[in-house]
C-alpha cells in the first residue's frame, strides 16, 4: 500500500512538474512563465538607466544621458567604443526584436515557433537570404576598419546578453521559452538582407509572363506601360542627360521563355515606400534648407527604429537607428541631414534554367553545360527533426523553383538574379553618412550602397540640396527583367551595369526642391532602361504639387505636409463616376449613401465617412474590372491602379470591362453602378454589425506586436486618418514609421516621432508611449546635445567603462 | 496547528532561499525537504504547502506589479486570457506555484512513510 502511494504521488509530483515545465503550443510553460523569481514578473519593471557598467575592451569612459523619450545620447571618446556603446545599448532596449528578426532573415523561424513557420523559412533559403549575407560580409571585410567597427558592435551586444541570467530576459524568450544567443557579423549583415529583402525584393517577372502569355503583346502594353500618360519623376524631367556616354545595352534577337507559372514566392508588402523631401534655402522661411523624411513600412512593435544621439570628439549624429545596424539610417550631424526613400527599380530578375537530365547537376548555358552547385539548407525545428533543403546555384543566383519546391519539372527550374546576392558594404554608407560635412562627403559615402536601391535625400547647412538614385543597378536592354528570362542564353545575363555617377541625381534643381515618393525616378529621356515596376504614382504629385504651390515653407508646413490626408486617387476617379452613373436605377437607400460620398471633399480625416464608402467601392469596381484575371493555377498580378483608373476614363468600352461571367456585355458605366450597389450592401451590413463607419472605425490601424501581432502586446484602433497612396500613408497596418524633420540650422532643428517607444519590453511605460502622438500628427523637438555635460532634460545617465 | 504553522513557515523561508538561485521548481523543492522533515496529516498535507507557497508567489508578484502600475501584468492577463484581469492573473500564479508545492508536499510525506518501513 505504502508503495502504490509512494508511486501514485511521485507519478502525480512528476506530472505536475512536466506540465508546468513544458510548452504546449501557445501556451509557455507556465510555472516558469508565473514563477515570480524568474518569470514575467520579472520584466514587469522600467528599464534601470542609472549608473556604472563595466563593459569588456571600451579603451575610454562612455557617457549614455536618457531623455524624457528614453532616447540614449551616447558620448563615446573614440568610434570603436562608440559602436560597442550602440551595441550594448540597443541590446539593453531591444534584445529580442533585434535578435527575432535576424532568425526571420535567415530563415530559421521554425528553430523558435516550430513548423508552422517551415514554409515561411524554406522560402527565405531558397531566396538565397544566407547567401546574400555572406556575400555582403565578403565585401564588409575588404574594408578592415568596417569590419573592425561591426565587431566592436557584436561585442557590445554580447557584453550584454552576458550580463543577462534567465530572469533578465526579454518577456517574449519567456513565452516563447528559449534563450537569446551570441551576436555576430553576419547577424548585422542578416538584419541588413531582411531591409534588403522588404524593399527591394519585389518583382513581377512571372505574373507577367503569364499575363503575356495570356493577352498577348499589345493588350499587355496597355495594361503594363513602362511609362504612364502623366509622371512626375524624382529627378525634374529638364534634366540634361548628355553628360552620360554610355550606352544602354542592344537588345538581343532571341525568344522569351513563355512558361506558365502556377504560383509564386511570397512578395513584400507592396506598400512599403516612403516619402523624402527637402527645400533650398530661398525656398525655406529662414533661409536654411529644410528636410523631410518618412519611411512607410509595417507598424509593429517594438518599432523598426530606435532613435539614437552618437557622439565622439570628432562627430555628433543624431537620428533613427536600425536595431542590429551600426550608425544613423535616417537622420543629421551639425552639416547634413539626409533621408531615405525606396528606389523601387527592377533588380531582381528569374531565368530559366534547364538541367542536363534528372541528376540535375549541370545545367545548359550557351552551348555547354555548367555545373550546378549545393547549398545544403538546414532548417531545425522546434520539437521536430531537422528539415533539410539543398538548394541548386547557377551563376545566376539560387534555383528557387524546383522540383522540390513550387514547381514539378524535373529538369527545370527558376533561377533568381538578385541585386541583394551581389554583396556591397551596405553599413560602410551609413558610418561615413554620419561624419559627412557637405556634399561631397554624402556622395562618397553613398556610392557603397548597393541593394536596396535607395533615394538619398540631402540637405547642408552650406546650403545645398540633392537627391541620388543610389544602387548597383544593372544595365539593361529595353524589355530585359520585365519577364522570364532565357537562363541557357548568355545574350540574357545581365550585360553590365550602370556607372556610378550616371545614377539618376540632381542637385540644387531650379525649381528650389528635391522630393521623391517611390515614383519613376525618370521621364524617358534618361538614357537607360527603366519602366514601371510598380511605381507609385499619387504621393509624389501631392507633394510636387504643395512644394511648388508656395514661394516659402516652415515647419509647420512640413508638419502639415507629412499629415496630409488628401486622396488623389479618389479625387481623379470619383468626380468622373458622378457625371456619368446612371443614379436613377439606384435605390433610395442606395442614393443616400452616394449622396454622402458625394459630399465628401476626397480627405481621408478620421471622422469622415467618404473614405470609408470609397474605398470599399473602388475594390469591388476594380475586382469586376479585373475579372478576367480569376483563373486558376496562374499567378498573375492585376494592372496598377493609376492604369486601370486610367482605362475607366478613357476606354469604357475596352472588351476588359466586360464581366465575363453575364451574358450582356458592360461596359465602364455599368461597372460604376454594379459595383456601387454592392458597395452600398456591404456598407450597410458593416454598419449593422460594426456601427458608423467613419474612416477611423473602418480603417481602425493597429500596430501590432512582431510576433504575429499577439493581442496583448499590440495596440489596436489607433485614431489616424490617410491610407495606402496618400501622402499620410497610414493603412491599416502599414504607415509613416518614422516622421523626422530638420531644419538646417547650426546646429540643427529637429523634430521626429516614430509609432512604438523607445522601449522593446511591454512591462514598460516606455513601450508604445508615442503612439498617440505620432497618430495626432504631433512631433517630439529632438534634443541634439552639443557636448555631453549633463542638462536639465536628462532624467538618467549610464556610465559604461572597461573593466 | 504548531506543526501546520511550523510547516507553513519552513516551506516558505525555503521557497524563498531556493527561489534566489533555482527555477520555478524550488518551491517544489521547498515544499518536499518541509514534508520529510516534519510530517503533517490528512489534507493538510496538501493544503500547508500549498497555501504557503501561494503567499508567497501571489505575495511577490503583487508587489512587483504594483511597483510599476500593473503595465507588463495587465497584458500578460489578455495573453493568457484572463480577460485582462490582473488579479485574476496574481491568483492564478498563486495557484500554479501552490499546486506545484501542495504535490511536492504529498511526495515529501509519502517518501518519508517509505523510508520509515
Amino acid at each position: 500500500m505504502k508503495y502504490l502511494k509512494f508511486t501514485i504521488s511521485l507519478l502525480f509530483t512528476a506530472l505536475i512538474f512536466y506540465g508546468l515545465n513544458t510548452k504546449f503550443g501557445s501556451i509557455p510553460p507556465i510555472g516558469k512563465f508565473l514563477n515570480p523569481y524568474t518569470g514575467i514578473w520579472q520584466n514587469e519593471t522600467d528599464e534601470n538607466i542609472t549608473g556604472t557598467v563595466s563593459l569588456d575592451g571600451l579603451k575610454g569612459k562612455v557617457t549614455v544621458h536618457y531623455d524624457a523619450q528614453l532616447i540614449p545620447h551616447v558620448f563615446a571618446e573614440n568610434e570603436m567604443d562608440l559602436y560597442k556603446a550602440q551595441g550594448y545599448i540597443t541590446a539593453k532596449h531591444r534584445l529580442w526584436q533585434m535578435e527575432f528578426q535576424t532568425y526571420a532573415s535567415a530563415g530559421r523561424l521554425s528553430e523558435i515557433i516550430g513548423e508552422a513557420a517551415l514554409n515561411f523559412d524554406r522560402q527565405q533559403r531558397r531566396k538565397g537570404m544566407g547567401f546574400g549575407a555572406d556575400q555582403a560580409i565578403q565585401k564588409i571585410k575588404e574594408d578592415p576598419e568596417t569590419i573592425a567597427f561591426v565587431q566592436a558592435y557584436a561585442d557590445g551586444v554580447n557584453s550584454y546578453i552576458s550580463q543577462l541570467s534567465p530572469k533578465d530576459f526579454p518577456v517574449e524568450y519567456k513565452l516563447l521559452d528559449y534563450q537569446p544567443e551570441a551576436w555576430t557579423v553576419k547577424k548585422t549583415a542578416l538584419l541588413l538582407m531582411y531591409m534588403t529583402k522588404d524593399l527591394a525584393g519585389y518583382d513581377s517577372d512571372l505574373e507577367y509572363t503569364n499575363a503575356l502569355r495570356m493577352f498577348g503583346k499589345e493588350r499587355f502594353d496597355l495594361l503594363y506601360p513602362d511609362f504612364y500618360d502623366v509622371i512626375d519623376p524624382i529627378i525634374p524631367e529638364e534634366t540634361d542627360w548628355s553628360f552620360i556616354d554610355v550606352p544602354i545595352e542592344e537588345s538581343p534577337e532571341s525568344e522569351m521563355p513563355l512558361d506558365s507559372i502556377a504560383k509564386t514566392l511570397d512578395k513584400p508588402n507592396r506598400d512599403n515606400g516612403s516619402n523624402n523631401w527637402a527645400v533650398s534655402g530661398k525656398k525655406s522661411y529662414s533661409g536654411n534648407p529644410i528636410l523631410a523624411n518618412d519611411p512607410h513600412l509595417g507598424l509593429n512593435l517594438p518599432s523598426i527604429w530606435f532613435v539614437m544621439q552618437l557622439s565622439t570628439p570628432d562627430h555628433n549624429v543624431f537620428g533613427a537607428t536600425l536595431p542590429g545596424a551600426l550608425g544613423v539610417i535616417s537622420g543629421f550631424n551639425n552639416y547634413i541631414s539626409w533621408g531615405e526613400t525606396n528606389a523601387t527599380r527592377d533588380v531582381l530578375d528569374w531565368y530559366k534554367i534547364t538541367f542536363k537530365d534528372d541528376t540535375r547537376k549541370q545545367y545548359k548555358y550557351g552551348n555547354q553545360w555548367r555545373d550546378v552547385s549545393f547549398r545544403v539548407e538546414e532548417i531545425k525545428i522546434k520539437g521536430k527533426a531537422t528539415f533539410i533543403d539543398s538548394v541548386l546555384y547557377t551563376h545566376h543566383g539560387p534555383v528557387s523553383y524546383d522540383k522540390n519546391f513550387m514547381g514539378n519539372n524535373k529538369r527545370a527550374g527558376y533561377a533568381m538574379k538578385w541585386a541583394g546576392h551581389i554583396g556591397g558594404n551596405n553599413q560602410k554608407t551609413f558610418l561615413e553618412l554620419n561624419k559627412s560635412k557637405d556634399y561631397d562627403d554624402y556622395l562618397n559615402a553613398i556610392k557603397y550602397f548597393t541593394a536596396p536601391a535607395q533615394n538619398f535625400v540631402f540637405a547642408s547647412t552650406e546650403g545645398d540640396i540633392a537627391i541620388w538614385v543610389q544602387g548597383k543597378l544593372p544595365n539593361k536592354w529595353k524589355g530585359q527583367g520585365k519577364f522570364l528570362l532565357d537562363g541557357s542564353n548568355p545574350q540574357h545575363d545581365w550585360q553590365s551595369f550602370i556607372p556610378q555617377l550616371y545614377n539618376a541625381h540632381t542637385k540644387n534643381p531650379e525649381r528650389g526642391f528635391v522630393s521623391s515618393a517611390n515614383q519613376h525616378p525618370v521621364d524617358k529621356s534618361y538614357p537607360f532602361y527603366v519602366f514601371n515596376d510598380g511605381y507609385e504614382t499619387y504621393r509624389n504629385r501631392v507633394i510636387n504639387n504643395f512644394l511648388n504651390s508656395r514661394d516659402t515653407f516652415n515647419i509647420q508646413d512640413f508638419k502639415d505636409l507629412h499629415n496630409n490626408n488628401y486622396n488623389l486617387k479618389a479625387a481623379e476617379l470619383l468626380p468622373y463616376i458622378y457625371e456619368t452613373i446612371d443614379t436613377t436605377r439606384l435605390t433610395e437607400e442606395e442614393l443616400a449613401i452616394f449622396n454622402t460620398l458625394k459630399s465628401w471633399n476626397f480627405n481621408n480625416d478620421i471622422d469622415e465617412v467618404g473614405p470609408s464608402i470609397w474605398i470599399n467601392w473602388w475594390e469591388k469596381l476594380y475586382n469586376l474590372v479585373w475579372d478576367e484575371y480569376k483563373v486558376d493555377d496562374v499567378a498573375l498580378n492585376t494592372p496598377f491602379t493609376y492604369q486601370t483608373i486610367h482605362l475607366l476614363k478613357t476606354k469604357g468600352d475596352d472588351p476588359f470591362m466586360d464581366i465575363v461571367g453575364t451574358p450582356e456585355i458592360e461596359t465602364a458605366k455599368d461597372l460604376f453602378l454594379i459595383s456601387f450597389k454592392e458597395a452600398a450592401k456591404s456598407m450597410t451590413d458593416w454598419k449593422d454589425e460594426n456601427g458608423d463607419y467613419n474612416w477611423n472605425a473602418y480603417k481602425s490601424t493597429y500596430i501590432g506586436h512582431l510576433l504575429q501581432a499577439l493581442p496583448a502586446f499590440s495596440r489596436f484602433n489607433v485614431p489616424i486618418g490617410g491610407g495606402s497612396n496618400i501622402v499620410n500613408a497610414t493603412s491599416k497596418n502599414h504607415g509613416p514609421s518614422w516622421r523626422m524633420i530638420v531644419e538646417m540650422s547650426s546646429p540643427p532643428t529637429a523634430f521626429g516621432i516614430y509609432p512604438g517607444g523607445q522601449s522593446g519590453n511591454p512591462g514598460s511605460k516606455y513601450y508604445d508611449d508615442f503612439i498617440d502622438d505620432w497618430a495626432a500628427g504631433n512631433y517630439h523637438s529632438l534634443n541634439f546635445m552639443q557636448s555631453d555635460a549633463k542638462t536639465s532634460s536628462v532624467i538618467g545617465t549610464l556610465t559604461l567603462i572597461s573593466n | 496547528m504548531k506543526t501546520k504553522i511550523l510547516n507553513f513557515i519552513t516551506t516558505l523561508v525555503l521557497a524563498m532561499v531556493f527561489s534566489l538561485f533555482l527555477p520555478w521548481w524550488s518551491v517544489m523543492l521547498a515544499a518536499f525537504i518541509t514534508a520529510v522533515l516534519m510530517s503533517l496529516k490528512g489534507a493538510a498535507v496538501f493544503f500547508i504547502p500549498f497555501l504557503s507557497v501561494f503567499a508567497f508567489w501571489t505575495g511577490y508578484a503583487f508587489i512587483k506589479t504594483s511597483a510599476n502600475d500593473f503595465t507588463l501584468a495587465k497584458k500578460i492577463a489578455v495573453l493568457l486570457p484572463l480577460d485582462g484581469n490582473v488579479y485574476l492573473l496574481i491568483l492564478v500564479t498563486g495557484i500554479v506555484g501552490g499546486l506545484a508545492a501542495g504535490v511536492a508536499g504529498i511526495f515529501g510525506k509519502q517518501s518519508r512513510l517509505l523510508a520509515k518501513m
